[in-house]
């Protein structure tokens, strides 16, 4: 009884790393075949990056039950913060896969900090109001980085929040930071492989997580937090855990977003709350909660939209429309319904059935 | 020395006093009842002894350790368990998970050790699901392991929840009316289970409850609240026969 509980729950896990593994091998065959058009090959690493950004919020939005609507922002803090320590450290360090490495681990620091500073005040709203204050506190960050211009020259760094002049800095001194212009000349380091080994990564740490006394405490909480209390279960601290985690691999994803481009500005489009919302969205579509369903509608939903390219105007129309479909089918009594009936387990196990018969 | 101590116990919700000079003795060992009519302050009592409301006079001792006015986890360490009136699974969580968040203090390993699997991490989880298994064996609850709490019928919902206070290995046992919305069979059922967690655990266990049949069945002790105070108390058999009793269940 035990043991089928425990494999069962292996065995799902094992389809969640397995469709990421199988995924990257088709992926780069059809690379080594030439089938890959470039519009889709530039999607690669955005993919995996929506796909880390889903799974992270997972982890607050199901695992722990708060609404975030705050997760841009770290993935803004990790984006900035690891791609100033490549711009540094582009000649100390040149060996491309070491320094990326740390400034894959700086990104998540950065990530986690910033997650453990804002969560301590904001965790004790519940509901709406923790939507509204993260919400604020993401866009906070987004703007407070548009203002900073960091330089550096032979003096050591300056920084201000005016414009590149008042840095003061000696002639050859270089602007690394340069306000709503941002950073530029960041080493592209990233790679699709690399993606997906940071998507591995996120669900070992989410998936052991959940599967742990911690996550259980983290769920235990998010059921009844009266009775988790009466247990012994320290609520301030687990809530806080899932949310610096969570903002720490989404810091990760900013470190996979900032070394795919050149230039890097935050934008509305990139860190604003337009951001946050299609992360929840993919969450929610997803089913919350459930790490695969994160995965596949990060996936989809990414693609969707450049794949119906050629319907034009029309294209954010079957947008929305698959948006409602999968609303339906996923969360409505009859969606369920029909797939519990038709689901594969389903089917294999009437096909057993029938067998025995 | 008693168990539990409490004195002068007493909290006002804005004009309400809902529970006013209250006392209790519990000796180690006791099972004992607290009664009274609807709206009397019974579960306000527990919510006292628990920390989930804090007492505005009064002191709680248990074990001769003053936990007046500190935090419900605090309370928990210190070694009080409860149930609720409205049950209060963790409803997404399987029946074994509930019991094994109970087991929350008593199996540790890091967070750490939980993500990177560490071999501390199978060895507890192998300990917390024996011990687990074992006390669902107690409430009759072990083939529904893998079921999810919310789709347990109520009866072994109920049955749940006290073994899900039980792993937290506590002293004293509140119990907020264990046997409501069950039939006389299950009752009875309750009845002996409740007996049984007082002898093999030796637990001592306090219980709100409204099923006569089931009071003067189990306890020994009872204290009769009406209107926030103390009506009466004592042996069983007697407080039941108090006419004051009578009148206050009763109506005038
Ligand atoms: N948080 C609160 N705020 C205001 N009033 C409260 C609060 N909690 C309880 N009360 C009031 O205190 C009184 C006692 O309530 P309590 O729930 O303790 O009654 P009870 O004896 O458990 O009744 P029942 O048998 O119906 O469960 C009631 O009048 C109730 O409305
Ligand atoms: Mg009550």
């Amino acid at each position: 009884m035990k043991m089928k509980a425990l494999s069962k729950n292996t065995r799902s896990n094992l389809i969640t790393y397995g469709m990421v593994v199988t995924a990257y091998v088709v992926m780069e065959i059809l690379l080594k075949a030439g089938m890959v058009s470039s519009l889709l090959r530039g999607l690669l690493v955005p993919l995996c990056m929506y796909v880390i950004l889903a799974v992270s919020l997972n982890l607050v939005v199901g695992i722990s039950g708060e609404l975030s609507l705050g997760h841009a922002g770290f993935m803004c803090v990790g984006a900035f913060s690891s791609a100033l320590f490549s711009l540094c450290m582009k000649e100390a360090v040149p060996a491309g896969a070491l320094r990326f490495f740390l400034a894959i681990l700086i990104g998540a620091a950065a990530g986690a900090l910033f997650g453990f500073l804002i969560g301590v005040p904001v965790l004790r709203l519940r509901g709406d109001y923790l939507a509204i204050v993260t919400l604020a506190f993401g866009e906070i960050i987004k703007n407070v980085v548009n203002i900073i211009f960091l330089g550096r020259d032979v003096n050591g760094f300056h920084i201000s929040i005016e414009d590149a002049f008042s840095l003061n800095m000696e002639p050859g001194g270089e602007v690394l930071i340069n306000g709503p212009q941002g950073i530029t000349g960041t080493p592209q380091d990233s790679s699709f492989f690399i993606g997906i080994v940071l998507i591995l990564i996120t669900l070992f740490v989410v998936i052991n997580m959940v599967n742990s006394r911690t996550g259980r405490a983290i769920m235990a909480i998010r059921d009844n937090r009266i009775a988790a209390e009466s247990v012994g279960i320290n609520v301030t601290k687990y809530k806080l855990l899932a949310f610096t985690v969570s903002a720490s691999l989404a810091g990760v994803a900013g470190v996979l977003y900032a070394h795919n481009l050149s230039t890097l500005a935050a934008q509305p489009k990139n860190f604003g709350y337009n951001m946050s919302i299609m992360i929840l969205v993919f969450v929610v579509l997803g089913g919350i909660g459930n790490i695969r369903g994160s995965i596949i509608a990060a996936v989809v939903l990414t693609l969707l939209p450049e794949m119906l390219r050629s319907l034009n105007d029309y294209r954010m129309l079957m947008y929305a429309v698959v948006l409602i479909a999968t609303m339906i089918f996923t969360s409505s009594p009859g969606g369920q319904a029909f797939r519990e009936r038709y689901s594969l387990k389903a089917l294999i196990g009437r096909k057993n059935q029938e067998k025995e018969a | 020395m008693a168990l539990l101590e409490v004195k002068e116990l007493g909290i006002s919700f804005g004009g309400l006093r809902a529970v006013d000079d209250f006392h209790l003795t519990i000796e180690e060992g006791q099972l004992y009842g607290l009664i009274g009519p609807n709206g009397a302050g019974k579960t306000t009592v527990f919510n006292l002894l628990t920390g989930v409301y804090k007492p505005t006079d009064g002191y709680i001792l248990l074990d001769g350790e003053n936990i007046t006015g500190k935090k419900t986890i605090e309370i928990n360490q210190h070694g009080i368990a409860r149930t609720f009136q409205n049950i209060r699974l963790f409803g997404d969580l399987t029946v074994r998970d509930n019991v094994k968040a109970g087991l929350h203090n008593h199996y540790k390993y890091s967070a750490l050790t939980g993500i990177l699997r560490l071999p501390k991490y199978y060895k507890v989880e192998k300990e917390m699901d024996e011990r687990a298994m074992e006390l669902l064996k107690v409430f009759d609850l072990d083939k529904e392991a893998d079921y999810k709490a919310s789709n347990l019928p109520y009866g072994k919902q109920r049955k749940l929840e006290i073994a899900r206070a039980l792993a937290t290995d506590p002293k004293l046992l509140l119990l907020d009316e264990p046997a409501a919305g069950m039939n006389p069979n299950e009752t009875q059922e309750l009845m002996n289970t409740i007996r049984f967690v007082r002898d093999e655990f030796h637990m001592t266990i306090l219980l709100i409850e409204h099923d006569m049949k089931l009071v003067s069945g189990i306890c020994e002790q009872l204290t009769v609240l009406n209107f926030g105070q103390i009506l009466t108390e004592g042996e069983t058999s007697v407080v039941l026969n108090d006419p004051k009793v009578i009148t206050a269940y009763l109506g005038e």
